[in-house]
């Protein structure tokens, strides 16, 4: 407590006094605040563990993803292939930590784009009135408006034999798929940041920052986009779920990435005709996908309340 | 002593002001239509000029919606005015740009009706106050900083330790005096006080409006006092300027208005202070009607519609803020 510090000013309040010696930094106070939120903390710990089984899992568990054993087809879960096998005999679980990595990266990447994208374009209309918001908002109406699947299709028709020979076959998919998915999902991102930021702009500790003769980049950065970020945070968390279900509903029209990478939602895809004589070959993409969304909903709820010293935690 | 307020800054007051504000407006456009189109305007600050010698307090008063905020706001530049000059040391700050401006927002602060609204809830009070030493490069280096800023904090009467809270671990009035804090750090010149104890509790606001008296008199700063409560403006004023619909109607010093008041508004205004004592029966005027629309403002003088005394020539001239003796202005065609 306060014993080294003499207690002169803070006979009252020794708990204040104990908080004055030691200097927090705002990094620090948020994860300590982050870690009183249980879900949140466990979700963290369980996003972690699949991040590291997609990346280190093809040493830790090394059985090829395509190799074909008709004899083994179809087989539930045992000792030899903890996820069972498809209809080709190949192994589940080589196949979800491989296509894991694709996944998991189209979906974290995509939501980065979309929450960049969305918070640039509602920023610039929040803080600009008139003409530019007028026209950024028509340019988000129309974005909105626009029939997103035949459009992905075009998008993908027009440019992806120009990626391709730019980046590869996979990074230049993997490129084209998080453009086209992040650019398609700014939309909801923008329309809520330009709202808080129609009514953070008013408020008087902005106006406090305008009088001290802050900079607009200064208000925006300090004072407007912290203030900003809560619901930002929790539509990017929900933005991740939809990428990764967006790219499978490309590989599953043949547009995403070649049919030969096991993504999760190609593998859910392919398992879907067997349900009903093999559901583990489904449970366990699918099961993959939930726990992924699932946790990093949480961790957004977690960052959410850590990021706001209004909340009592 | 001139007899009409001049459009020459130095006309009004016998010192060279600190602040003159002439002929200042604010009309607020309502758009609405396909191509937003200025359909109508809010004439918010319609033809303000007053005066604040250095060091005195000039109390600003009116009802809700008469322009009292937006003519201060309007003085900061938080607010462009319409139309009109704002002089401030010399300068007049409607022409101010860019670094100018911002260097001139050292030497002018606003402290705010609200402490809840008026602190980010995401900045510790170090970082609220610290701000304005780092906007103003006025601190090298973080311990310089801390130091200015626990200075700070035990002038306002808070605690050095209280650096490292945030604004809602505080009540309303020490929220308050955060704000001061933050005022105060730049050092300036003029604060603007925009209602600035209208939000607390009475005790809370003698200890308010008393720390701002001792700040005045231990840097000299010179106030512009904003608020509708007419007793604690006569407590905290040395002069006091009425305004009803975007106008001055009056402007007197404190005892003066408090005991001669010339304006049929004034009186009216006053005569609704409640006296501490049931034994005195005091004639009270009750206005007829309510404010008008202050976008489509009456003709001639504002408060013709109302007025007890009203005559013909009411609606059609507009009165002029003229010398009733002395430091007395009222803007009246009937009184003065």
């Amino acid at each position: 407590m306060a014993g080294s510090t003499p207690a002169s000013l803070s006979a009252e309040a020794p708990a204040s006094a104990s908080r004055a010696t030691k200097p927090v930094t705002p990094a620090a106070e948020a994860w300590r605040r982050f870690r009183k939120h249980k879900l949140a903390v466990a979700s963290l710990f369980i996003l972690g563990a699949l991040v590291f089984l997609v990346l280190a899992g093809p040493w830790l568990w090394a059985v090829p993803i395509n190799e074909i054993d008709f004899t083994a087809k179809l087989k539930p879960p045992s000792g030899e292939h903890p996820f069972g096998t498809d209809d080709l005999g190949q192994d589940v679980l080589a196949r979800i930590i491989y296509g894991g990595r694709i996944s998991l990266a189209v979906g974290l990447a995509a939501m980065v784009v979309a929450v960049l994208v969305g918070v640039v374009i509602g920023a610039l209309a929040g803080m600009s009135s008139g003409r530019v918001d007028a026209v950024l908002m028509w340019i988000t109406d129309l974005f909105l408006s626009l029939p997103q699947l035949p459009l992905l299709l075009l998008v993908i028709y027009l440019f992806r034999d120009a990626l391709k020979s730019a980046f590869g076959p996979e990074g230049g998919v993997f490129i084209l798929i998080v453009l086209v998915i992040g650019g398609l999902r700014w939309m909801p991102v923008a329309r809520l940041v330009r709202a808080q930021f129609l009514s953070l702009r008013e408020k008087e500790f902005v106006e406090a920052a305008r009088a001290l003769g802050a900079s607009r980049v200064r208000l925006v950065v300090m004072h407007i986009l912290p203030n900003a970020m809560g619901p930002v945070i929790v539509a990017g968390t929900i933005d991740v779920a939809a990428a990764i279900i967006a790219e499978s509903t490309l590989s599953f029209l043949g547009l995403g990435f070649p049919p030969d990478i096991p993504t999760w939602g190609r593998v859910l895809f392919d398992a879907k005709d067997y349900l009903d004589i093999a559901p583990h070959w489904a449970i366990f993409p699918g099961m993959m996908i939930f726990l992924t969304v699932l946790s990093i909903n949480f961790i957004g709820d977690g960052l959410r309340d850590a990021l706001d010293p209004r909340r009592v935690v | 002593m001139s007899t009409v307020i001049q459009t020459t800054p130095d006309a009004a007051t016998d010192v060279q002001p600190l602040l003159s504000v002439r002929n200042l407006k604010k009309h607020f456009p309502i758009r609405g239509g396909l191509l937003a189109r200025e359909i109508d305007r809010v004439h918010a600050v319609d033809g303000v000029s007053l005066d604040v010698a250095p060091g005195e307090t000039l109390g600003l008063v009116g009802e809700s919606g008469c322009g009292k905020s937006t003519t201060g706001r309007c003085i900061l530049r938080l607010i462009e005015p319409t139309s009109g000059e704002i002089w401030f040391q010399g300068r007049d700050v409607t022409a101010l740009e860019g670094e100018a401006l911002r260097a001139m927002r050292r030497d002018m602060q606003i402290i705010f009706q609200d402490p809840f609204a008026s602190l980010n809830p995401r900045h510790t009070v170090g970082g609220i106050i610290g701000e304005a030493l780092t906007i103003h490069g006025l601190v090298k280096g973080r311990q310089e900083m801390e130091d200015k800023v626990v200075q700070l904090l035990e002038t306002v009467g808070l605690r050095p330790e209280h650096m490292r809270r945030f604004p809602h671990e505080f009540s309303g009035g020490q929220r308050q005096r955060i704000g001061i804090a933050r005022a105060l750090a730049v050092e300036p010149k003029l604060i603007v006080c925009d209602e600035p104890v209208s939000a607390l509790d009475v005790s809370i606001q003698a200890q308010v409006i008393n720390l701002l008296e001792d700040l005045q008199e231990k840097f000299g700063l010179t106030y512009l006092f904003i608020a509708h409560d007419l007793s604690v403006v006569e407590h905290i004023s040395d002069r006091v300027a009425v305004m009803y619909l975007g106008r001055v109607v009056e402007v007197a010093t404190s005892e003066e208005l408090y005991a001669n008041p010339l304006h049929p508004y004034t009186e009216a205004l006053l005569s609704a202070v409640p006296i501490p004592d049931p034994k005195i029966k005091r004639k009270r005027i009750v206005l007829q009607g309510d404010v008008p629309n202050p976008i489509r403002p009456p003709s001639g003088c504002h408060f013709h519609t109302r007025c007890p005394i009203a005559e013909a020539r009411c609606k059609t001239d507009v009165p002029v803020l003229k010398s009733a003796g002395g430091r007395h202005q009222v803007s009246c065609h009937l009184r003065g």
